[in-house]
């Protein structure tokens, strides 16, 4: 029988890949598709304890959380064009201007 | 036959982790950006599945909607757009930091087993779907749209203040810049 608790070890593994992936790889779209992943597994503990405490206001939150998401990605991926335009890179460690 | 029958919703739920895991493995893992956008993919319709299972079946739909229609376009029409291909390699940056990388994995790694250890020991519990609305029935996405509309209607206009700065910022990073006198 599946409880809370495999949803919870899942979510755990997948914010974990995506925290390896955000250390790992220096490429900026990797990186941002890593942050995705992150808040996928969030939502995933949303949805999973919503059900578990018959509580409807973790849905409401996946909701907002999936909202914030999407607004994320469109600025990333602004700035990602607007990098490529200016550097023609996207590499994270290209980008050190501010670095002194 | 009669095990398998029994255990359906648990299959089902393990073969929706391991396309979660593996789509999550394939993004960190393959180094065209395409593959991974594809393998990230997968992994957003294995959680929309997941999400069916939970008897979230508004949010699965909007998972695909908003991930599978809207993100995933945008990432794959980024990497169109920029041609990944032909920007020079990764560079080596990163070998100093292989020590600190050891450190994180490990904390990591026993972050995930004292979770597996603690989170599989409890009683699992199969309560009922939410669908009632002011004490009737009703579908999820209703159950839903009233405590979002009823309960938290002031995060929601706020939400879709973000939502309107975050399209005016992607408008004006996009736009081409103007050579500054």
């Amino acid at each position: 029988m599946i409880g809370v608790g495999h949803y919870v070890v899942l979510s755990l593994v997948l914010g974990a890949l995506g925290l390896v992936g955000l250390m790992v790889r220096r490429n900026f779209v990797t990186v941002l598709m890593c942050i995705e992943l992150i808040l996928n597994a969030a939502n995933l503990n949303f949805i999973a304890f919503s059900r578990h405490l018959g509580d409807l206001t973790g849905q409401v939150f996946a909701v907002f959380i999936i909202t914030i998401a999407a607004a994320e990605a469109a600025i990333g991926l602004g700035i990602i064009v607007a990098l490529v335009r200016l550097k023609q890179t996207v590499q994270l460690d290209r980008v050190n201007v501010m670095q002194g | 036959m009669d095990w398998l029958l029994a255990n359906v919703p648990a299959l089902i739920f393990y073969a929706l982790a391991g396309v979660v895991v593996a789509g999550a493995i394939g993004v960190i893992a393959f180094s065209h950006p395409v593959h991974a956008a594809l393998s990230l993919l997968a992994t957003f319709l294995a959680v929309a599945g997941l999400f069916v299972l939970q008897h979230a079946e508004f949010l699965a739909a909007v998972q695909i909607l908003v991930y599978a229609g809207g993100v995933m376009v945008l990432f794959l029409f980024v990497i169109m757009l920029v041609n990944v291909r032909h920007l020079p390699d990764e560079p080596q940056y990163l070998r100093r930091l292989v020590p600190v990388a050891v450190v994180v994995g490990a904390v990591l790694a026993i972050l995930v087993g004292v979770g597996v250890w603690a989170a599989l020991g409890g009683a699992p519990a199969d309560p009922a779907p939410l669908t009632t609305v002011a004490g009737e029935a009703a579908g999820n996405t209703e159950a839903v749209g009233w405590s979002l509309y009823r309960d938290y209607l002031l995060p929601f206009e706020v939400v879709s203040v973000v939502l309107l700065v975050a399209m005016i910022g992607a408008i004006v990073m996009g736009r081409r810049m103007e050579e500054q006198p």
